[in-house]
């Protein structure tokens, strides 16, 4: 049950996609976002969805592994069919008792569900392709900007990283957890809702109680390793931009901007 | 003349506030000690004797109640010499899991080089050598949770190298280790008293690692209770005993064969050397009946 959690998951390689520098994989990946919400119309929709093949093939992920990705979040995309079909007004082409099918919801639908799925995907490329630590640092240079303003971002990116850290020991020691408390007869696997919300309290608390203690333990360790904040501190690993990720930034532009043209040309 | 030692302790007391508000918890009741650079001191007592908490005074994690913490000279309480004290005295705990900071072994033992500073060229420097030193360099692109916990606890030694030390304070480090996992971490202690010239302090309630060690230090309700070389303060079983401890198993069975009236030393603290004076015994007395 707990093996499955695919939480930002990475699948190394080491294609274009996977060397591209994480700032730069951000910037596209929300370049990506704007120009989806943008494009209109067959052709627009057209030319997003050949940079998202594109880009999958460039990094050589399995389709199969993809569309896995999209499975949790397939219940918001048929909701979001759903409310589409039946409820946009316009030319009735199927009438049933109280619910009415208009072409407009049909092509409202589509479209929404085309734009759903392209954004899930588009943006899991990002983690299937950047490693965490890469993406929380490249999410702190990226930022860095704001500590200007005095926004927590060291602390923000070294929460980030921690939390992924403890992600694997967190999820074996509820594994230890429950496997206890079933020697003791609790049951995780029957019962309805409430009932199964209700078994998870005593692996919640024990849960709890050992994080704060790792917290509390790892603050030692971390401070007896002279941490002091992020002032003055360096990074082993240094970011370089290479020729490809001006490259593909300049690809994101131009793709930006002819979905933009698209936009006007045809309405 | 350069000071000989890395820590001293003044008459270091440490209580803290009961939650209740009754009289302050007495952890530490006057602690004097000196500890030379380059020695490999051992400090032995059973659970709440003081001696973790002794300990975490060495790298100012915790500052004293009374009396004063020396680290080559450098008092604990000033705050500008932190980060330095504890560039000198470095800590490996004993739950492996959770002094590992990093998802990637290599960028976990980058961390404190990182804090400190250097340049990128400098650190990559001194992760492949404390990596090297700890017997993982081939595993410095693994994830930290996918290895073993003796492997666990070598990468924190290692991200404790990296700051160049001049002295180690290992806390229980065996604890939760296999007997395998146990062996490795104190070879590669002794290795870096040996070789690398690191002061090593080490706690333990396992007698058998603090054999090796130079010194033997007993603390007992926050008090040191006793001071010496291994074989000064091993042969004496009664005193050990009094404070919850025992003597290694070497001593404690020639101890026990003198009681059953062998004539034995007590201060044969390694395995070779029991079996040496047992063989030595057993040769004399059947010796004796022939004559």
């Amino acid at each position: 049950m707990l093996k499955n959690i695919t939480l930002g998951q990475y699948f190394p390689g080491d294609t274009v996609v996977h060397r591209l520098d994480p700032r730069v994989k951000l910037v596209l990946t929300l370049v990506y976002i704007v120009a989806l919400f943008t494009a209109q119309g067959v052709v627009g929709y057209a030319l997003m969805f050949t940079v998202l093949v594109t880009c999958f093939a460039l990094s050589r992920i399995p389709v199969k592994t993809v569309l896995r990705g999209v499975r949790p979040i397939l219940i918001i995309i048929i909701f979001t069919a759903v409310l589409n079909i039946f409820f946009t007004q316009g030319t009735v082409v199927f009438e049933f008792w109280i619910i009415s099918v208009t072409r407009e919801g049909l092509y409202a639908a589509a479209f929404m569900v085309t734009r759903l799925f392209m954004l899930i995907t588009g943006t899991f490329l990002l983690t299937y392709t950047t490693s965490p630590i890469a993406l929380t640092d490249g999410l702190e240079l990226l930022l860095n900007p704001l500590k200007k303003i005095h926004l927590p971002i060291h602390e923000l990116a070294m929460m980030m990283s921690i939390a992924l850290r403890f992600i694997p020991t967190l999820i074996e020691e509820t594994g230890k957890i429950m496997q206890a408390q079933k020697a003791r007869g609790a049951d995780f696997e029957s019962g309805g809702l409430i009932k199964r919300a209700r078994a998870i309290l005593p692996l919640i608390i024990p849960l709890f109680i050992s994080a704060f203690r790792r917290a509390d333990e790892l603050a030692i360790a971390m401070e007896s390793r002279c941490y002091h904040g992020g002032e003055g501190r360096t990074r082993m690993r240094v970011l370089k931009t290479h020729f490809r990720d001006y490259m593909a930034l300049f690809g994101g532009a131009i793709i930006l901007a002819a979905v933009i043209m698209l936009r006007r040309v045809l309405p | 003349m350069e000071n000989p030692n890395i820590i001293k302790t003044e008459n270091l007391v440490f209580s803290y506030d009961q939650a209740d508000g009754s009289m302050p918890k007495m952890v530490l009741r006057g602690v004097d000690l000196e500890i030379e650079k380059g020695t490999f001191v051992a400090i032995l007592g059973h659970n709440g004797s003081g001696k973790s908490t002794l300990a975490r005074h060495f790298n100012a994690v915790l500052l004293p109640s009374g009396g004063r913490v020396l680290i080559a000279g450098d008092d604990t309480v000033d705050s500008s010499l932190v980060i330095e004290i504890r560039r000198r005295v470095g800590m490996v705990f004993q739950n492996p899991d959770n002094q590992i900071v990093a998802s990637v072994v290599e960028e976990d033992v980058a961390f404190a080089p990182e804090n400190l500073g250097f340049p990128p060229e400098e650190i990559r420097k001194r992760v492949d050598e404390a990596l090297e030193t700890v017997g993982m360099y081939e595993y410095r692109l693994h994830a930290p949770h996918l290895l073993s916990g003796g492997q666990k606890q070598r990468i924190a030694i290692a991200g404790v190298l990296a700051m160049h030390p001049e002295c180690i304070v290992f806390d229980e480090p065996t604890a939760m280790l296999d007997p395998r996992g146990r062996e490795n971490i104190v070879k590669i202690i002794r290795d870096l008293r040996d070789n690398h010239g690191v002061t090593v302090v080490l706690i333990t309630h396992h007698m058998e690692e603090a054999i090796d060690a130079d010194r033997i230090i007993v603390m007992s309700d926050g008090e040191i209770i006793m001071d010496g070389l291994p074989r000064e303060v091993f042969v004496d079983i009664d005193a050990l005993r009094k404070t919850g401890l025992d003597g290694p198993e070497t001593v404690t069975l020639l101890h026990e064969l003198r009681e059953d009236g062998f004539n034995l030393p007590l201060d044969a603290l390694t395995v070779d050397e029991c079996a040496e004076a047992i063989y030595e015994a057993l040769r004399k007395q059947s010796s004796k009946k022939e004559d």
